[in-house]
């Protein structure tokens, strides 16, 4: 690198004439327009704006001249590579663009591929179901009572009006533990937990209890040795059948679409006295027209459950006083509700645990 | 209970605008439900006439069986008037006799298509029919031959032999075994349908009074046994067959004619609901006398079984010994015969309760116990009886004997007092006091008083006992479809417990870590507990066992999720799905030494003391969550390769659970089945043991039918729900920039990574913020039975820049610790 040479004439320094400087420049600016990519660029700018590019070389000299003409030496150039360092980031900027745009194209992919890397899970149909009929009575204010699957002997039929003597335990197919004379069975509804939110709880009382519960059933299409019940109870003052036939009006109306209602007809349930049978209104066919219906078979409406005011005597042994309180009880069978709901004609595909059942309803119902 | 409609029209009038199918809707309104109505010619169209048989042509056949070559007269059924050319197999008519005749484009029971078919030589138009081929009964010796006076030839059939009759069957609760008899129906008819009148009681009737020449009757227990009636017939013809009309309407009500004496005691008991036993006279010896029976005494009942009696049962016994158990089933040694001359009918009362128990006990159903244990008229014993023997010599021949005994008296039916306005109150309808007396005196109730009524029942309501029940009665008759829809306003409640949101939430966490869930029984046996091959004192081999379970395979209820989950995966696998992550989350039952649950009294609330002993009674029954995964964790596609499932997917089952709770599982090396030896993890909650989870014992996996590597988990979730944290605190953190030093650390492959990560922690003091093994090396780089662990360690403080050297000394002392505690050398 020489330092400025004093004995120069100015006029003899050829890179500082006016022409020399226009001839860098343009040369510098052709080359920049010349670049075809990024690459390229980077080399042009080393050749004519880097630190021995022909306009740098020139700029060193400016040093050598009288203050006179060194002021016009110094804008010349000074115009010269102002110039060029715009035209080198435009066309940098452009190259980008190109480059970017180029990438782009060449990284497209096929969206449509399959994307399932990883494994789906679900949950059980019946669980949904029950969560949504929870759902529903949380809604009106109730709350969830829940018990233990393993009962008492005496809370599973002593304490709902079903003595040792009932005719109506034959009803119930019971699954009985060692030792006998323990007293423990399978609970066969989940009426005990109504049992025991009433020992447990002072009225008013508002609860649903679903869960799981047991009969000695051969497995069958439409039995199993365990199913799942949901069971409301209601202990209040001035407590009466219309109350009941609202609430399950309203859980009908709620599970089944808009207009379905239920009707009763007289049954027994040691539980309760008045009993009844409910029917909820077929939501296919709303029983009209219903002959060629096949969710109910031509009847309009649908077995659902059964139903009624809750015997004093069940009070007395759970300690509510019958005097001045009264209570409604229900109970339907949740796995029921999905087959018809679902139009599900076998319920073994519940408790088969083939993933592909539980996998169809994902975890909405 | 089934019988047809013209059976309940013999005891009441209904008008004739009224369709059976209004009669049933109103029947089950009222509490008669309607199973269904048949008709035993529905399945038979086509022309069935009367044919009277002209000429019979015997053809022995090569077969070594003889035909009848037959011509029948049809009259113009056949659309000529010609005889008609009939083969038929059966040798019981003659020519003369009316027979049934199907003639070709007619179809019976079954779909058999008649048509005019070449057989034996013959073309034979049609067929003679016999009782089964019409689906009459069972009857198959030869065909139908109708009484002479039955019809003439051509004439339709069907109402001969009550082929339209609609038969309705009623399904009856347990409540009213009235209704058990056309008595009971025909009743409910007239108080149910509008119009019905006429009510003809079948059980009302003159009866000759009580005299001592009688068979001798004592009853030594009154109680079991409150009245007994006894009356004989002489000169009875065994051989008499049972009148058309009985056996009809026998077998439309589902009950098979056996003989006469028989059929007319199951008729009367039909017609009235008052159970009825035949005896052999002659075999009787002495005086009946009943009793309690003592225990060990034997009885051979009339189904040929041997029994052993209980000092329960109540028995009816004579000279020789025990003879029946009373209201339950007969005896074998004076059971009724075809040689039976002398019949002796007994009608009695028994207590209803004691029924139940005997029936009970000893498994013995059937339609005189089933209206016993239910409860009976005890007021038309003698009406039952004096029925019988009038039907019994009618159709039997021989005298009714004059000697007629009556021991004892029926029971009186209770007061009931019930506030006038009961019924309104329960059902929120408007029922008056007037129209609710009107409701009762319709059911057969004596009803006095106004305000509180004091209310009588029928003796054949033995049922209404409380208030209640005769609030049902009103309430029933006014109307249910009367009743209401009124939403009951329930008090502002909490919603879901916090338990049960955990529960849910812990649901959708397993769903979203890909896991489905699958719902499966809880009973268990030895096979299974052997296949996860738990050792002989694993306290999971002690179940709580069903006295009456379904399968002798699985007698008990399971204590542990796993051996269900394993076979629903081998399940899946065998169809085809090969990569299964499944879980379920559901009670298991975990036995203790218990005292007995108490039978508590029903006539007050139990105390605290007696319900906590009810509670005490029970079994443990944690909640669990079992997961079981086998297969791919990740599948593989355009992407590359899928990745197995591993120990780790099971360990992090728990550990996504764990988070959603809010809670700091850990994990330890532990050895217990069903899991590989090497590959378990106990997770533990601080010191409490929350479950297992890894890779499978290779053995279990085969003997679940899984490939070899599947993966379970199985934690309490009970634990993990009592220490989920609540109340999350918000967290705080530093903006400081971070410094991240990484350490490799060799250490022997006992060595866990978690003592090596703790020992690290603590040596780095309070400027850690975080740390993370990210590498596992084994090999020769660092040696036989070494291992190298390498950890990401990233300081910051919260209150400013870290200095130079800082993080690399608090580094330096975390080596220390590590190399202290677990021998680990930095590489
Ligand atoms: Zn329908």
């Amino acid at each position: 690198m020489s330092g400025p040479n004093t004995e120069y004439d100015p006029v003899q320094v050829t890179p500082l004439d006016a022409d020399q400087v226009e001839a860098m420049r343009e040369a510098a600016v052709a080359a920049i327009a010349a670049a075809s990519d990024l690459e390229s660029l980077k080399a042009v700018r080393l050749e004519h704006v880097g630190d021995r590019s022909p306009l740098a070389l020139a700029n060193r000299e400016i040093g050598a001249l009288p203050p006179q003409a060194r002021k016009d030496a110094g804008q010349r150039i000074g115009q010269a590579r102002g110039a060029v360092n715009k035209a080198l980031a435009e066309r940098q900027v452009q190259l980008e663009a190109e480059h970017e745009e180029r990438m782009l194209v060449e990284e497209t992919v096929d969206v449509t591929l399959p994307t399932d890397r990883a494994r789906r899970g679900s949950r059980h149909p019946i669980t949904l179901q029950s969560e949504l009929i929870a759902d529903i009575f949380v809604a009106m204010g109730w709350e969830i009572a829940e018990g233990p699957v393993v009962e008492a002997e005496w809370l599973n039929f002593d304490a709902l009006n079903l003595g040792p003597d009932h005719p109506a335990r034959t009803m119930q197919d019971t699954f009985w533990t060692e030792p006998a004379d323990h007293h423990v069975v399978l609970r066969t509804q989940t009426s005990p937990v109504q049992a025991r939110t009433m020992l447990t709880r002072t009225p008013p009382i508002y609860v649903a209890c679903p869960g799981r519960v047991f009969r000695t059933d051969e497995y069958d299409a439409t039995h199993s040795p365990m199913f799942h019940q949901v069971e409301g109870l209601v202990v209040d003052e001035g407590i009466t059948m219309a109350h009941l036939k609202g609430s399950l009006d309203h859980l009908a109306s709620q599970l089944f679409g808009d207009g379905i209602d239920t009707r009763f007809r007289p049954s027994y349930f040691p539980f309760t006295e008045p009993s009844a049978e409910v029917d909820v209104r077929c939501f296919v066919c709303r029983g009209v027209d219903s002959d060629s219906c096949r969710t109910c078979r031509g009847e309009g409406w649908i077995e659902w459950g059964g139903c009624g005011v809750v015997n004093p005597r069940v009070l007395v042994a759970c300690g509510v006083d019958p005097e001045t309180y009264s209570g409604f009880a229900f109970g339907m069978g949740i796995d029921r509700s999905f087959m018809f709901r679902h139009n599900l004609e076998d319920l073994r595909p519940l408790f088969e645990g083939d993933v592909r059942f539980s996998s169809a309803f994902g975890s909405e119902i | 209970m089934k019988t047809p409609l013209s059976w309940i029209t013999e005891y009441v009038d209904v008008p004739d605008h009224v369709s059976t199918d209004e009669l049933t809707a109103r029947l089950t309104l009222t509490g008669l439900k309607l199973e269904g109505i048949h008709s035993p010619g529905a399945a038979i169209t086509g022309p069935l006439v009367v044919g009277r048989v002209l000429t019979m042509e015997p053809e022995p056949q090569k077969n070594g069986k003889t035909i009848n070559w037959c011509t029948v007269d049809v009259a113009d059924a056949n659309g000529t008037g010609e005889p008609q050319g009939i083969v038929c197999g059966a040798h019981n008519f003659a020519p003369g006799d009316l027979v049934v005749v199907v003639l070709p484009g007619g179809v019976l029971p079954g779909g058999f298509e008649i048509s005019a078919r070449k057989t034996y030589g013959h073309v034979s138009s049609g067929m003679i029919c016999s009782a089964a081929e019409l689906g009459l009964g069972d009857d198959h010796d030869g065909i139908i031959v109708l009484p002479a006076d039955a019809g003439k030839p051509g004439e339709d059939v069907r109402p001969l032999l009550g082929l339209d009759e609609e038969i309705i069957e009623f399904e009856i609760n347990p409540d009213r075994a009235y209704a058990l008899s056309l008595r009971g129906i025909a009743r409910e008819v007239l108080v149910s349908v509008d119009g019905a009148s006429g009510f003809r009681d079948p059980a009302l009737r003159d009866t000759p009074a009580a005299n001592d020449q009688g068979h001798p009757v004592v009853v030594e227990d009154p109680t079991g046994c409150p009245v007994f009636v006894a009356r004989t017939v002489t000169g009875f013809d065994p051989t008499s067959p049972t009148p058309d009309f009985i056996a009809q309407r026998l077998t439309a009500a589902g009950m098979r004619p056996i003989s006469l004496a028989v059929d007319v005691t199951n008729y009367v008991m039909l017609e009235t609901g008052r159970p009825i036993h035949g005896y052999d006279a002659d075999a009787l010896q002495g005086p009946i006398v009943v009793r309690r029976a003592r225990a060990g005494e034997r009885l051979t009942t009339l189904d040929g079984t041997a029994r052993t009696l209980s000092d329960e049962d109540l028995v009816v016994t004579d000279d020789s010994g025990i003879i029946g158990l009373g209201g339950v089933m007969g005896g074998e040694s004076t059971e009724m015969s075809a040689t039976t001359t002398r019949v002796l009918v007994e009608a009695a009362h028994w207590d209803a309760t004691s029924m139940f128990r005997t029936g009970r006990r000893h498994k013995i159903t059937s339609e005189a116990g089933k209206r016993n244990e239910r409860g009976v008229d005890a007021t038309i014993c003698e009406a039952a009886a004096d029925r019988v023997v009038e039907l019994l010599t009618t159709y039997g021949g021989g005298q009714v004997d004059p000697g007629v005994t009556v021991v004892g008296t029926p029971p009186q039916m209770p007061t009931i007092t019930v506030a006038g306005d009961r019924a309104a109150r329960v059902s929120g309808l408007d029922i008056s006091e007037e129209r609710a007396v009107e409701a009762l005196r319709a059911v057969g109730c004596e009803v006095t008083g106004t305000g509180t009524l004091e209310v009588t029942p029928p003796p054949w309501r033995p049922d209404l006992t409380d208030p209640q029940d005769t609030t049902e009665e009103v309430i029933r008759l006014v109307g249910y479809d009367t009743i209401p829809s009124v939403l009951p306003k329930a008090p502002g409640g909490r919603g879901l417990t916090r338990t049960q949101l955990l529960r849910r939430r812990i649901g959708r966490t397993m769903a979203g870590a890909g896991y489905v869930e699958v719902v499966t029984f809880p009973f268990v046996g030895d096979h299974d507990l052997d296949a996860l091959g738990l050792p002989a004192d694993d306290p999971r081999r002690t179940t709580l066992r069903l006295s009456n379970p379904l399968s002798s395979e699985a007698p008990g209820m399971t204590t542990t999720l796993l051996p269900a989950l394993l076979r629903t995966a081998g399940k899946n696998v065998g169809l085809g799905t090969t990569s299964v992550a499944i879980f379920e989350a559901a009670p298991v039952t975990l036995p203790r030494a218990t005292e007995p649950a108490p039978i508590l009294p029903v006539d007050r609330r139990p105390t605290d003391a007696e319900l906590d002993a009810l509670t005490k009674a029970l079994p443990d029954q944690p909640l669990h969550l079992g997961v079981v995964a086998t297969g791919e964790a990740e599948a593989a596609g355009w992407w590359g390769d899928g990745r197995a499932v591993s120990w780790s997917d099971a360990v992090d089952a728990v550990q996504v659970v764990a988070e959603a709770l809010g809670l700091d599982l850990t994990s330890r090396p532990a050895d217990t089945a069903p899991w590989h030896p090497g590959r378990c993890a106990a997770l533990l909650l601080g010191d409490v043991l929350v479950g297992h989870a890894g890779e499978l014992h290779p053995r279990v996996c085969a003997a679940f039918g899984l490939p070899p590597r599947s993966v379970a988990a199985e934690v309490d979730l009970d634990v993990m729900l009592e220490h989920a944290v609540h109340l999350r605190p918000s967290p705080t953190f530093s903006s400081y920039p971070v410094a991240k030093e990484d350490v490799a650390l060799v250490v022997d492959e006992t060595v866990a990574a978690a003592d090596v990560e703790a020992a690290l922690r603590e040596g780095a003091g309070p400027l850690l913020e975080s740390i993370r093994l990210f590498d596992v090396y084994t090999g020769e780089q660092v040696g036989e039975g070494k291992k190298s662990l390498a950890f990401a360690l990233r300081f910051r403080a919260p209150d400013r820049t870290l200095k130079e050297g800082e993080s690399s000394a608090a580094r330096d002392a975390a080596v220390r610790v590590a190399a202290e505690r677990t021998g680990a050398v930095q590489r």
